[in-house]
């Protein structure tokens, strides 16, 4: 009946400090966070892929997915879009704000197990913001993949995420690939959808080659049917979901998905375990 | 099943059996088991034998629930009521945290309200069961919740075993009882004048021998051994398990979901009365001006259109796919989930839906038309099943034609009133006082 | 910048959603600290002209002169928040949408022609756009707050929307339905009350409005097959939020059906 793991109690919440916001795009922020009084937490350590629970208090909690490490590896980001209560009240906090952190949680993105694969990494608009470490952590063990590829596409050439990465990971041996759904000026790039930028990839060794995917919904289930048409095989297609997530840790019951319980079982879950589930309307 | 005697069966007497509830009592515990209140047998506080509902039972049917008087002195002649064991261990509302904002910065407290000692006396089996299952939601986990853990480790169970069951009992079906095998410290089986007492655990043991006790004679053995075989006997529910899982996720786009939602009304009675449901939300409660907070953990349910809201919507945004969620859930997903079934069979949900929605007969249902569809699928009898089946094909290949489930209303045994009386009006003789809403 | 301007007025009511702003006793000090409180008349004889950043709006738009004044507030104010059955369902008063106006003029004032009230009840947003819709008769004092502290922080009001049912069973309370067959609302009238009723064995009368997305027929034709008579159903459900739309609805079905039985 002891649980053996030593004790932590999931709803703790730490406060955390925003020590930097730097704006993306159109109502999209990313926040540097650290810990309050630097030490404590200090051996805060995150996997790509998982998220935390940030909270205002008075306006509560939300599931954020983190999206990347910070420079100076101490602290951690997450990429913002205000949509609701919690991401304006985040908002209106601004650098020096306090808010408060339980995590991190949830199934990262398998990268030790694509070690050796090729691997290519498919996002829509604020979908590349948890696939980003996983680009970073790629790129700094690059000797240890395949070819690596990012597939990314956002609504216009604005809504584009992280603009400064992309020649860095083109430098780590990334084939980068964009496309935006319409054109805006100034924009000397593809337009269309994400799915459509697998004709780009030449000579597929669909046997060693894992796919990782996260974006809206319907990008998700058109990009993994993109992959299958290739013949990639479900089993290495990967997608990061996103339901209402509350707990954070499999006991509240929000964010079921058929079988799957997403913060425990997901964020990122494998393409056949979760298709089935993902073509039934209001599951 | 042989239920035989085992050589640590003891007899207790009722006259001695306020001695049991003052040992607990001293030992700190706070004993709850079961009460009158509210027209109902539910779980309170006992300080004396007298506390307990001796002498009554309850009768029970789909949507439909008496208490009626017995025509003996029984001490636990009835099954299980409309709460549970959950609502101690997984209170309704759960405060997690609290926050307070000086100087311009919050200051996050874990909640510190003590943890109660609680003695669970009148567990049944199927109970035993649900606390199985809520462990394995709350406890066997990666992150265990801390506000179930201690009120759980700490408490100590009593069960107390059937020996009458309700047209609303199925727990045969999943294999949980009526007999309680595990999960106990001690167990009672009721005889006319006194209890059977086996023993569950060393904690159990350590109780038992300061009480005092008797050892069991073959005679009290063999009455207690009728006696628990009389509930299994009365039991007439059945829920066909087998391949259960699939056949409910097979046919998620079944028609039949839509015949189950013109009835259900979408209320959350089923999952507030069932001793597994664990699904809650967490509240922020705030003074007026935002400077103190709580963070509370209340009960919630899929049956809440809110439950399933993300960003921009509902994704479950009407009754067909909030009843799916459940009964997929309890019956199915909860196996890959937590590796049992979320179900019982203690018919709660069935008691206590106010339109008397059955699962074991919906389950039935959607069994009856694979069974159709299976047949109609064999060469050369196509023919035949068309003209049973008629022109509608659901798109599983099952037949659409028509509900197959026609909720009998007033037939399952369930007495209709004369004439109801109006929305609003209570119907009872000397109408109960007002309960005594928290703290329970 | 100064406290938040806060209005409080009252159409066609009873003022008991005016009380509950009363009532609100340990917070009340606090809410006139934190707001001024420019217009309430039925606290304060203070009547401070607009604009307004709250206004609280009790109570339907009976007459013509109510229907000049609502679009004054709502000009005058930043947020409009209708608290209670008549501003948000027309009230209680609503009820005479079914009857002959002329005839009830006629029965109860000795001289008729000296009334000037409109043949219907209506709500508040069936004449000016609402910010937030405050349900209940009369509100509850939690969800009021709820609203204050809200609007304070500058956030959108969180109160459920939720069947009745649900909060009857966290406070533990036996379903009467159920365990005493007393036909009851709670399964589709909105959270809100904390399950007062049923939790003094009473059925719902279904103060707080359809829930979301109720299952009216399910429910009513439960009823009717234990052997309720359609027109007792309808009498439920034409109480105080009879204009609601979905009561409204169901009601007029069951009207209907009785009608046709006839």
């Amino acid at each position: 009946m002891t649980p053996s793991a030593p004790f932590v109690d999931p709803w703790q919440i730490h406060p955390v400090q925003i020590v930097e916001a730097v704006p993306e795009s159109e109502g999209v922020t990313t926040y540097r966070l650290r810990y309050c009084g630097g030490g404590g937490k200090a051996d805060y350590a995150f996997q790509p892929g998982q998220f935390n629970m940030l909270y205002v208090p008075g306006a509560g909690e939300m599931a954020i997915s983190m999206s990347g490490e910070d420079r100076q590896a101490e602290g951690w980001l997450h990429t913002v879009r205000l949509a609701g209560v919690v991401t304006h009240a985040m908002s209106r906090l601004g650098v020096g704000g306090v808010l408060g952190m339980r995590g991190p949680f949830g199934k990262p993105w398998p990268l030790d197990n694509a070690q050796g694969c090729d691997v290519i990494v498919v996002a829509g608009g604020i979908g590349l913001a948890p696939l980003r470490p996983a680009l970073q952590q790629l790129s700094a063990q690059r000797s240890a993949y395949g070819r690596l590829a990012l597939l990314y596409g956002a609504r216009t050439p604005s809504g584009l995420l992280y603009r400064n990465d992309y020649a860095t990971w083109q430098d780590a041996g990334w084939q980068v690939e964009l496309t935006v759904d319409r054109h805006e000026p100034g924009w000397t790039g593809r337009v269309g959808v994400v799915p459509q930028l697998f004709d780009r990839l030449r000579g597929l060794n669909t046997g060693r080659t894992v796919v990782f995917i996260c974006g809206p919904e319907v990008m998700i289930l058109f990009a993994a049917r993109a992959a299958l048409a290739r013949g990639i095989p479900p089993q290495q297609i990967w997608v990061s979901l996103e339901r209402h997530m509350q707990c954070g840790v499999g006991m509240c019951g929000h964010c079921q998905l058929g079988p799957l319980l997403l913060c425990r079982d997901g964020p990122v879950v494998r393409y056949d375990h979760a298709e089935r589930w993902l073509q039934v309307e209001g599951l | 099943m042989v239920d035989q005697a085992t050589a640590d069966e003891q007899y207790l007497a009722k006259a001695d059996f306020q001695v049991l509830l003052d040992l607990l009592a001293g030992e700190g515990y706070e004993v709850i088991g079961p009460t009158l209140g509210e027209g109902a047998i539910v779980y309170g506080p006992l300080r004396s034998v007298a506390d307990l509902p001796r002498g009554w039972t309850d009768e029970q049917e789909a949507g439909h629930y008496r208490l009626v008087r017995r025509n003996d002195e029984a001490w636990f002649g009835f099954v299980v009521g409309p709460q549970s064991w959950k609502q101690y261990l997984f209170p309704p509302r759960t405060r997690l945290l609290t926050a307070k904002c000086e100087h311009g910065t919050w200051k996050m407290q874990p909640a510190e309200e003590p943890v109660p000692k609680y003695a669970f006396l009148g567990v049944r089996a199927c109970e035993l069961a649900a606390l199985d299952v809520q462990d394995r939601v709350f406890m066997h986990s990666a992150f265990p919740d801390p506000h179930y853990v201690q009120r759980r480790q700490q408490a100590l169970v009593i069960a107390v075993n059937c020996t009458q069951a309700a047209p609303t009992c199925f727990c045969t079906s999943m294999a949980t009882g009526p007999r309680c095998r595990q999960g106990f410290d001690l167990a009672l089986t009721e005889l006319a004048e006194g209890f059977v007492l086996e023993i569950g655990s060393p904690r159990g043991r350590e109780l038992a021998a300061r009480l005092p006790l008797a050892p069991a004679s073959e005679q009290q053995c063999r009455d207690a051994a009728d006696a628990r075989a009389q509930a299994e006997q009365q039991i007439t529910r059945h829920l066909a398990t087998a391949g259960l899982r699939e056949l409910l996720l097979s046919n998620l786009n079944h028609p039949h979901w839509d015949e189950v939602a013109a009835r259900c009304l979408s209320c959350a009675n089923c999952t507030m009365v069932c001793p597994t449901c664990f699904c809650s939300s967490v509240e922020e409660v705030s003074d007026l001006l935002g400077e103190q907070i709580a963070r509370e953990r209340v009960w919630d349910s899929c049956f809440n259109p809110q439950f399933s809201y993300v960003h921009g919507g509902l994704v479950r945004h009407n009754i067909r796919s909030r009843y799916r969620q459940w009964l997929t859930h309890k019956l199915a997903t909860w196996h890959d989930q937590f590796g049992t079934s979320g179900c019982v069979g203690c018919g709660r949900c069935i008691s206590w839906c106010p339109v008397g929605i059955d699962l074991t007969q919906e389950v039935a249902g959607f069994r009856a038309a694979a069974d159709r569809a299976l047949f109609d699928r064999r060469p050369g009898a196509g023919e035949h099943a068309a003209s049973v089946s008629g022109q509608g094909r659901g798109p599983s290949g099952l037949s659409a034609s028509r509900p197959f489930l026609q909720q009998p209303r007033g037939e399952a045994g369930r007495p209709l009133p004369d004439e109801a009386p109006e929305l609003g009006q209570s119907d009872a003789p000397g109408s109960e006082s007002p309960r005594s809403t928290e703290g329970r | 910048m100064g406290r938040p301007r806060l209005a409080v007025f009252k159409f066609a009511s009873c003022d008991g959603c005016q009380l509950t702003v009363l009532s609100l006793e340990d917070e009340l000090l606090q809410l006139a600290e934190a707001v001024d409180i420019c217009y309430f008349l039925e606290a304060s004889s203070r009547m401070e002209p607009g604009p307004y950043d709250v206004a609280l709006v009790e109570g339907s738009v009976s007459t013509e002169e109510d229907l000049q004044r609502i679009l004054e507030i709502r000009q005058n104010s930043r947020y409009l928040v209708t608290i209670g059955a008549c501003a948000t369902a027309g009230g209680i008063q609503a009820l005479r949408n079914w009857g002959d106006h002329a005839e009830f003029l006629r029965c109860v004032y000795a001289k008729p022609e000296y009334i000037r009230s409109l043949a219907h009840s209506t709500p508040i947003a069936a004449h000016v756009p609402v910010d937030f819709e405050l349900r209940g008769c009369p509100i509850s004092k939690q969800q009021l707050l709820e609203v204050l502290a809200a609007l304070l922080a500058g956030r959108r009001p969180k109160t459920p929307e939720h069947a009745v049912c649900l909060e009857c069973k966290r406070r533990l309370a036996v379903c009467v339905a159920v365990a005493r067959g007393v036909p009851c609302l709670g399964p589709v009238t909105q959270a809100g009350c904390g399950a007062l009723c049923p939790a003094f064995g009473r059925g719902c009368y279904g103060c707080f409005g359809p829930a979301a997305q109720p299952n009216l027929a399910g429910l009513t034709n439960h009823l009717q097959a234990a052997g309720m008579a359609p027109r007792r159903l309808v009498s439920g459900l034409r109480l105080f939020n009879a204009a609601a739309p979905a009561f409204q609805q169901e009601s007029d079905r069951l009207a209907a059906l009785e009608e046709a039985e006839r």
